[in-house]
């Protein structure tokens, strides 16, 4: 267990160290909280606001993970369908790539207008964001099987759906876990830009909202805890998909993305 | 033991780029032996094997098959690297041509139990690819080939890639697998020795484009034994093909 504590040190004691500083720093300089609050003020309102900041992540999660599994469903569904005929491929890509390259904030507006249902609305707009990396990572995945074991599976007589199921899909798995890790924050990033766009128009009650509410009410501190929590809750995302792709990825040995 | 199981004639292959790969090989493959195909790299002979194994396409010749062209299955084929499923267990690696054309687990088991103990693996079914050296990964690959029973097994410098103790261990059980079960056998290899020691018969092939140069008989006893290494009849035998290689004629 030596190996895990000398890699977490370097960073917590940077992170440590930068706390004190700025809570020192605020104190010294007695610098307003509207403007920057130290830490512990910071922490303090974590706590008291704690019911309502955690209330508002539930509704942020529920929209992300929501979108992100829609993601993973539709990306992967979609790289199968273009992996049958290059005829699909060239007739679907270029729409997921406008999908893709098209700036959430601007078509979220539309897009709220257009779906009644506010949380529906959100999930549409992180599912656009979330879903291109598990397609694109997919349909590379998919072509990424070793031209040896296709000439194998065509010299025994291999039919397409055997080739797919067997030889194409479990190859494009690491690729698809890699696009999912790439999608689990940019999902979070999604249902965050869209709840800004809804403001109050939307479900108004997302941590964005909370952050936009604090920022209006000058509520530096809560803005900050909410902040605080909209990073670890990435953070979380992000790990645990690491842990789960980690999983998954055992019986390929070494988790390399190849072979 | 000298019936045909297939002749090739005057076979061409010209890919889209108009690189000639191969020109006219004609070539003769006895039932029930091992033949080798030697050659430079580069010189077509993957191509060539591609070719009758039925992945490749001659662009001019044909080939006949007195007994009746290998049906799926009755065609093994091992490539240079070990070509297994990462994901799969050993035993499912071997199963998977049994899979593909439809065989249950307990109808293939015996077969792919033997297959195992035929490449001396038997305690190994249930490990990863990555579990094991690159000389036993090669073996499940022969395995694999060997597990449908096929007539014809087609083998692309299998033992390129591992050291010289594993290469001769692995030519050995090759022989000893042969004698077993009576298959036909051709052998691609870039290497004089190997070429000798396992063959009755090596066609050596030139470059650019290939074409068999020789046909050339190895005057060796069978069963092959490794001392036969360093006798003065396997060194006269690879000063021959090494002869025919380099473009002299062989004596």
């Amino acid at each position: 267990m030596k190996r895990p504590n000398a890699d977490w040190l370097p960073p917590v004691l940077i992170g440590a160290g930068i706390v004190v500083l700025w809570e020192i720093l605020t104190r010294l300089f007695a610098i307003p909280p509207y403007v920057l609050p130290g830490p512990l003020l910071i922490a303090r309102t974590f706590w008291t606001d704690a019911p309502l900041l955690l209330g508002s992540l539930m509704i942020t999660l529920e929209i992300t993970v929501v979108a992100l599994a829609l993601a993973a469903l539709g990306g992967a569904l979609l790289a199968f369908v273009m992996s049958w005929t290059r005829w699909l491929e060239r007739s679907l890509l270029p729409y997921a790539i406008i999908a893709q390259v098209t700036p959430v904030v601007a078509i979220a507006p539309l897009i709220i207008i257009w779906v009644d249902d506010a949380f529906a609305a959100l999930v549409v707009c992180a599912w656009i964001v979330a879903f291109f990396p598990v397609l694109a990572n997919t349909m590379a995945g998919l072509k990424s099987a070793d031209p040896n074991l296709r000439n194998l599976f065509r010299l025994y007589g291999a039919k397409r759906w055997q080739t797919q199921a067997w030889l194409e899909a479990p190859s494009a798995l690491p690729y698809f876990l890699t696009g999912l890790r790439i999608s689990g924050g940019l999902a979070l990033i999604g249902a965050v830009v869209a709840e800004f766009v809804a403001g109050t128009g939307g479900a108004a009650s997302g941590l964005a909202y909370r952050i936009l509410e604090a920022g209006y009410r000058l509520q530096i501190p809560r803005l900050f805890a909410a902040l605080l929590l909209l990073s670890l809750a990435g953070i979380a995302i992000y790990a645990l998909l690491g842990w789960l792709s980690h999983r998954a990825m055992e019986r390929w040995g070494d988790g390399r993305p190849s072979l | 033991m000298t019936a045909p199981l297939f002749q090739t004639r005057g076979i061409g292959r010209m890919f889209g780029d108009g690189t000639k790969a191969l020109d006219r090989v004609t070539m003769t493959l006895e039932e029930g032996s091992v033949t080798s195909l030697l050659g430079p790299s580069g010189c077509g002979k993957s191509t060539m094997l591609r070719i009758i194994a039925g992945l490749d396409i001659p662009t001019a010749g044909n080939m006949a098959w007195p007994g009746g062209a290998p049906k799926t299955g009755e065609t093994g084929f091992v490539f240079q690297d070990a070509t297994l499923l990462p994901w799969a267990s050993v035993w499912d690696n071997i199963y998977l041509p049994f899979r593909i054309n439809g065989t249950s687990r307990d109808e293939a088991r015996d077969d792919v139990d033997a297959a195992l103990h035929l490449v001396e693996l038997d305690g190994f079914a249930d490990h990863y690819p990555r579990q094991l050296s690159g000389g036993m990964r090669m073996r499940v690959a022969v395995a694999r080939a060997l597990a449908t029973k096929p007539r014809l097994l087609l083998m692309d410098e299998p033992f390129a890639a591992l050291d010289e103790m594993t290469r001769y261990r692995l030519n050995d059980d090759l022989l000893r697998i042969q004698q077993d079960i009576g298959c036909t056998v051709l052998f691609v290899t870039h290497s004089v020795y190997e070429a000798v020691y396992l063959s009755r018969h090596v066609c050596v092939m030139t470059k650019r484009p290939g074409h068999v140069i020789a046909d050339i008989p190895v005057d060796l006893p069978w069963p092959r034994d490794p001392s036969m290494r360093t006798s003065v009849e396997f060194a006269e035998g690879c000063r021959i093909v090494s002869d025919a290689l380099t473009g002299k004629v062989p004596a």
